[in-house]
């Protein structure tokens, strides 16, 4: 069979190829967005299949629905608070069902490497009642991805793959298999199906909850769900899942008598073969990437009688960040090796950065200055390389939470009683979650000043295209009701400053609502063209 | 199994590091897992890629804490960073090159002679010997070059994929990648 390097995400990517792909869609997201990027590279401008960038994880996932409606396969794929974004349609796609294969895909950031938490989205797919894969190697997010697919239309459900960024992010050679063609001819989703009003809701509720019993058969004997009795002697069990069924494997060897095992890369997980494993041993310990979604499960309200149980609920595994395959192996009570130590050296830490001749760089130099003497003010801001301004030498943004939320919590902050109340944005960003919450704003006459980062791009992740920058941006702004003479466009430069500060004062002193553009292209774009 | 770091600062093309290396270990046959950063630490901060090669199949894309053979730095106080992973009898073999991005950045002597304590442990003008090849860009060949002898692969095949690499970029790329990895090769050769 011939095998391909690939990384996890691509391996998601080319599965889905294989699979008979008609349409995929993202936002960008790490670790998520090699995913896109492969897709994109793969679909000859799209004479192969659909392979698109959209304006959000919500819009995407329900262009996927549609191409599922339609009896096409589709996939998603973003980063794991992109679901967040999409969670209404996500829940919603399980009542109504799929026709044509749709699996979406999340990639969690354990570790929180480019993140601003690191939920679980194990939690969702179980949330939503559907069936979910957790790859532990490259070969299985191929092998997974082409299986979502045709589970997706043997159940008549979305299927959900997870990966976390180790996986996400590594590269292996995959063995590949024949591609499969599309789905021939359109039949379209029962209508009804696909109308929830609460009569057909609660019927094709009723069906999601009759079609778990199969989907839990199922688990029990997928080929992915692996348990092995424990050597004699041995009364220790393992359950793991995904990568960390991977780094228990990783050092297994080094035990004198092997523990039960069980790799979990399948979800709802599989009971029976759980309760095989319980039967066999004392102690039970249980390793995952990210929350402890099994371990809770298996410890119920009232633990097992008799049985210890051990993980990250009791400390056992640190509750927080990666798992390492020394961590594994520390808690199996094998010696871990010192590396080699640097004694009183002290190593500064080289923390990520605005790039040299970033444009970012010179619009916060501005807006500080131009804050200056304001005592009751806050700058709130988004989700982007400019979070790095929170950081020395500029310490310009006071927030960061999640898509848009600059827009909005510039509103609240304004209505409470900062001034001035400022949300930092970038272009991108703005297209993604800002526009509602400026239209609300819009609505109120807020006394606020938005300052739209408009580097043209989707810069942090890789330079995808921006749905929100140039004169578009420019009208789409018109078109929200913000008035046209408090449209400012700026260009940061050096040798702007001053003129830049002027413009920012006298937008900060307007008491309502402002808007911003600092526009200049993003430096490496310009550096790559 | 053979572990290896490479380190340095996003942009110094650790990943075409890892490319060449992936690449060669699949022609040959080997087994290999290799980890890499995305996202936001790209932007001038600390890269860090765990690369193992292995005959019989890897399952961890991390390396142990302690169990690293190689770490490949492309900047000197990058090198310094992943010295918990480095086996005690392990090799550094890093550019002298420093990368000077952040306030705080120790007098580059110290960072020497940290370096130094290792035994097996090779500093290469990796900037000079770039700039001699035709590009300040190609510090992470020369560094490669370095590494060359001490890595479990043939020579010719880390050659050829660093033209697969490049061969888009047109011809006189390629050749100053070469020169820079033979430049690296016979520098850490002529140390030795």
């Amino acid at each position: 069979m011939e095998k391909v390097v690939l990384l996890g995400d691509e391996a998601v990517a080319l599965g889905a190829i294989h699979s008979g792909l008609t349409a995929a869609y993202s936002y960008p997201g790490t670790p998520a967005s090699e995913i896109m990027e492969f897709l994109i590279r793969q679909s000859a401008g799209g004479k192969n299949f659909v392979a698109k960038w959209c304006v959000n994880e919500k819009v995407a996932t329900e262009e996927a629905l549609g191409v599922s409606f339609a009896g096409q396969r589709a996939m998603v794929s973003f980063k794991h608070v992109g679901l967040n974004v999409a969670a209404d349609p996500f829940i919603n796609a399980a009542i109504t069902g799929a026709n044509g294969g749709l699996v979406i895909v999340t990639a969690d950031d354990p570790g929180f490497h480019s993140s601003q938490n690191e939920q679980d989205n194990r939690f969702y797919a179980d949330f939503a009642h559907l069936l979910c894969f957790e790859p532990s190697s490259h070969q299985e997010a191929y092998d997974q991805t082409r299986e979502a697919f045709d589970l997706s239309e043997k159940f008549g459900l979305p299927v959900m793959i997870r990966l976390v960024t180790r996986l996400a992010h590594s590269r292996a050679p995959v063995a590949v298999g024949e591609p499969r063609g599309k789905n021939q001819g359109f039949k379209y989703g029962y209508g009804p199906d696909w109308t929830l009003l609460p009569a057909n809701a609660r019927r094709r509720y009723g069906d999601l909850l009759q079609k778990q019993k199969d989907l839990q058969s199922y688990a029990e004997e997928c080929r992915f769900n692996q348990f092995s009795p424990p050597e004699p002697g041995q009364r220790l069990g393992v359950v793991a899942s995904g990568l960390a069924a991977s780094y228990f494997r990783e050092v297994v060897n080094r035990l004198e008598t092997r523990p039960a095992f069980l790799k979990i890369s399948t979800y709802p997980f599989p009971q029976k073969k759980l309760l095989e494993l319980i039967d066999q041993v004392d102690e039970i310990l249980v390793i995952e990437e990210g929350y402890p979604f099994l371990e809770r499960f298996i410890r119920g309200v009232t633990g097992l009688p008799g049985k210890v149980i051990k993980g990250k609920m009791d400390g056992t595994l640190p509750a927080s960040g990666e798992l390492r395959p020394e961590i594994v192996a520390r808690v199996l009570g094998l010696p871990v090796r010192n590396g080699v130590s640097l004694g009183d050296f002290k190593l500064p830490a080289r923390p990520p950065q605005l790039c040299p001749g970033c444009p970012h760089a010179d619009t916060f130099k501005a807006l500080n200055e131009a804050l200056q003497g304001y005592e009751r003010g806050n700058v709130f801001s988004d989700i982007g390389c400019y979070t790095l301004g929170a950081l020395p030498p500029y310490r310009a943004i006071q927030s960061c939470v999640c898509m848009g939320a600059s827009v909005s919590m510039a509103k609240g902050g304004a209505e409470a009683g900062v001034y001035p109340s400022v949300a930092v944005i970038g272009d991108s960003t703005f297209a993604h979650s800002g526009i509602t919450p400026l239209l609300d704003a819009v609505y109120s006459q807020t006394d606020m000043t938005v300052v739209i980062l408009d580097n043209s791009t989707v810069a942090m992740t890789g330079a995808q295209p921006s749905f929100g920058t140039g004169q578009p941006l420019d009208r789409m702004l018109v078109g929200l009701g913000v008035s046209p003479e408090h449209i400012r466009v700026i260009t940061p430069l050096p040798r702007n400053h001053q003129l830049n500060v002027g413009i920012i004062k006298e937008e900060l002193a307007y008491h309502g609502l402002s808007v911003i553009i600092a526009r200049r292209e993003c430096i490496q774009i310009l550096g790559n063209k | 199994m053979y572990n290896i770091i490479i380190s340095g600062v996003g942009g110094q093309g650790i990943l075409s590091i890892a490319f060449v290396i992936d690449q060669a270990a699949l022609a040959e046959g080997l087994y290999f897992l290799q980890s890499e950063v995305h996202g936001m630490s790209q932007r001038g901060g600390a890269v860090e890629s765990h690369l193992r090669l292995s005959e019989t199949e890897i399952f961890s894309p991390l390396i142990p804490l302690g169990e690293a053979d190689l770490i490949l730095s492309v900047e000197p106080l990058e090198a310094l960073r992943y010295f918990s992973f480095l086996k005690p009898e392990g090799t550094v073999i890093s550019s002298r090159t420093p990368y000077v991005n952040i306030p705080d950045y120790p007098p580059l002597e110290e960072v020497f002679r940290e370096i130094k304590k290792v035994r097996e442990s090779w500093l290469i003008e990796a900037g000079q010997l770039a700039k001699q090849a035709g590009s300040m860009r190609a510090e992470n060949m020369v560094v490669l070059g370095a590494a060359s002898r001490y890595l479990p692969l043939h020579e010719d095949n880390l050659k050829k994929f660093i033209r697969v690499l490049f061969q888009s970029k047109g011809e006189k790329v390629v050749e100053t990648n070469l020169k820079a990895f033979d430049l690296g090769r016979q520098a850490a050769e002529s140390q030795s």
